[in-house]
């Protein structure tokens, strides 16, 4: 049953959850691998919560069924979770204990004694910079104290599998910044699936983004995949002074890997044209296009438009709404 | 457990169908246990209940039930009659945070997603405040001595009241953790579970037996008292009292402990299930 090796760590297939006549979660598949981070996004109420409470058994799934690392979650809750690190939404700990006593009983219930159980608390009182407030009760700490506590209460048994429910909220930038440096270590050698509504996260950490929007999984691949659904993606902005721009259009509608170009803005001598591509042209064949085409101009700027997770994000989420503009001069 | 037959924990559906090893299971209660133990006496509730416990135990047998008048050696009529009234406010007071103030701070899902059963988790909160009431219950041993230094007690006796005392506390106390599993609130879960003590309480009271019995006067109805009054703790805790352990008393308790703590599991699943 558990072949190791070849299974991935996570396996999520069909999981649906309902909440009475309300669908959370429907119909969600997906498997990550030791050495993947996957970063799970969606706006507020998508069913990302639920989804990770359902992969770590602490709600019972309507439909469908997750192992991890071979064991049904459903079946066999406690090798499961054994091999499980979770850190639930608002990072929750017993505020009435004190840091080094809450990390003691976690180590307890894992099954750390003795001599090994204070080498699994100092290790991840060092890891998550827990020293100086050791001895304080959690309900006296700040909330990056309280959240990096819930997180050494994940990654105290050094788990294979991490499900983190928005590791970074509530963290100022230096915090988030560790909070996701330690993430990507971690993610070398282990299967994390976290999530989040911060698209730079996404970029800083993760090896691949599920984007999910009403309890469906809407795009999956790698943030560069997913920077390409953008319709800006490979677009070529340039800049230019002193031309007219009837000229200017005139010219660039004639490349031919081009769709259709449209003015970006015009002000002060100056014209900002954007050239989008036809589909399925090389990558480069566009931007080659167009510095041949504006030769001889004044140019002031000429890039390729990476496309941007934040478009990605509320075009699939928001279909309705227009899209916000990728200038960026 | 891979056997065809149904263990007790899977017939109550609160362990899932796999190994579950005793030993591992015991480590598991005792760690629970001891972190709840701890925070009873590391919060002020502790020693605020005990304070209030042993005063309201000290006035109520030396002045209202005018101890010394007796004249006496037991602690029968003065002292255990008192316990089913002050156990109405004080367990739910002690057993109201066992779960609401879990399902409050969301560290329940903490909690449920350790590698433990659900039913390690709520037998190991149930033991830590059920021991803390064994603690109160013992820190009356002052007025044992007083009795044993005026008079010459049948001790035996008074053994027999503590741990029928100690058992009713339990009684309480399962009722507490379904009232405080039902709710993210305290007030609500201590609101809950005196009202279904209270019940508990005066099914058995004699003015209401005896109102009871004035309205069903008719021996066909006779056996609906009896069955009520038969569910009552104070019919239950007297035999203690007079220092006789009735197997049926024993049972009793027993079960409304076991029907506590099995409605607790429900009342979690069916929380976890949304």
């Amino acid at each position: 049953m558990n072949s190791k090796g070849f299974a991935p760590m996570i396996k999520v297939e069909n999981l649906t959850k309902d909440f009475g006549p309300k669908r959370a979660v429907d119909n969600v598949s997906f498997t990550v691998e030791r050495g993947e981070v996957l970063g799970f996004l969606g706006p507020n109420g998508a069913g990302k919560s639920t989804t990770m409470r359902m992969i770590t058994g602490f709600i019972p799934p309507t439909a469908g069924r997750v192992t991890i690392g071979g064991y049904d979650v459903a079946e066999q809750p406690i090798k499961a979770k054994q091999l499980l690190g979770y850190l639930p939404e608002n990072a929750p700990s017993y505020h009435d204990m004190t840091v080094y006593g809450f990390l003691n009983f976690i180590a307890e219930i894992r099954g750390y004694t003795g001599e090994a159980k204070k080498k699994a608390v100092n290790r991840v009182v060092e890891l998550c910079f827990l020293e100086s407030v050791l001895h304080q009760s959690i309900d006296t700490l700040s909330k990056g104290f309280k959240h990096r506590t819930c997180l050494a209460q994940a990654i105290l048994h050094d788990p294979p599998v991490l499900v983190l429910d928005e590791p970074t909220d509530g963290l100022d930038p230096n915090q988030k910044h560790e909070v996701r440096t330690l993430i990507r270590e971690m993610g070398r050698n282990k299967a994390i699936i976290f999530s989040t509504h911060i698209l730079e996260e996404v970029d800083a950490a993760c090896t691949r983004a599920i984007i999910i929007d009403r309890g469906k999984i809407v795009a999956n691949g790698t943030p560069d995949q997913l920077r390409k659904l953008s319709k800006y993606a490979g677009a070529v902005t340039v800049r230019l002074r002193d031309v007219p721009r009837a000229t200017a259009l005139a010219r660039l509608e004639q490349i031919q890997f081009a769709s259709h170009t449209s003015v970006l803005e015009e002000k002060e001598g100056t014209i900002t044209l954007q050239i989008f591509p036809k589909t399925g042209g090389a990558d480069d064949q566009l931007l080659k296009a167009v510095s041949e085409a504006v030769h001889g101009w004044r140019i002031e700027l000429l890039k390729v438009e990476e496309g941007r997770l934040d478009e990605v994000f509320r075009s699939i989420t928001m279909p309705d709404t227009a899209p916000v503009t990728t200038s960026r001069s | 457990m891979k056997s065809s037959a149904l263990s007790p924990c899977q017939i109550l559906h609160l362990s899932q169908p796999q190994e579950v090893n005793m030993k591992t299971s015991l480590r598991h209660i005792y760690t629970i246990a001891k972190r709840e133990l701890g925070v009873y006496f590391t919060s002020p509730l502790a020693y605020v209940f005990i304070v209030i416990f042993l005063l309201l135990c000290s006035f109520f047998t030396f002045f209202v039930s005018g101890f010394f008048e007796r004249g006496d050696a037991s602690l029968n009529r003065s002292f255990f009659d008192w316990h089913p009234w002050f156990y109405l406010f004080l367990v739910p007071a002690a057993g109201m945070r066992l779960w609401a103030e879990e399902r409050r701070t969301g560290t329940i899902e903490l909690l449920l997603t350790l590698p433990i059963t659900p039913w390690q988790a709520i037998v190991g909160k149930f033991v830590a405040s059920w021991i803390f009431l064994g603690v109160a219950l013992l820190l009356t041993f002052p007025i044992w001595i007083t009795v044993n230094y005026l008079g010459n007690p049948d001790n035996g006796v008074i053994l027999c009241g503590y741990i029928g005392s100690w058992l009713m506390a339990g009684a309480y106390l399962g009722i507490s953790s379904l009232a405080s599993a039902l709710t993210r609130s305290q007030v609500v879960s201590f609101i809950i579970s005196v009202v279904i003590c209270l019940f508990l309480l005066l099914c058995g009271f004699p003015p209401v037996i005896n109102m009871l019995e004035r309205i069903a006067a008719s021996d066909t109805w006779r056996w609906i008292v009896e069955l009520i009054a038969s569910f009552s703790i104070i019919t239950h805790f007297d035999g203690f009292g007079r220092g006789v352990i009735d197997l049926r008393d024993l049972l009793y308790f027993i079960s409304v402990i076991v029907f506590g703590l099995y409605t607790t599991g429900v009342v979690i699943r069916a929380y976890r299930a949304g």
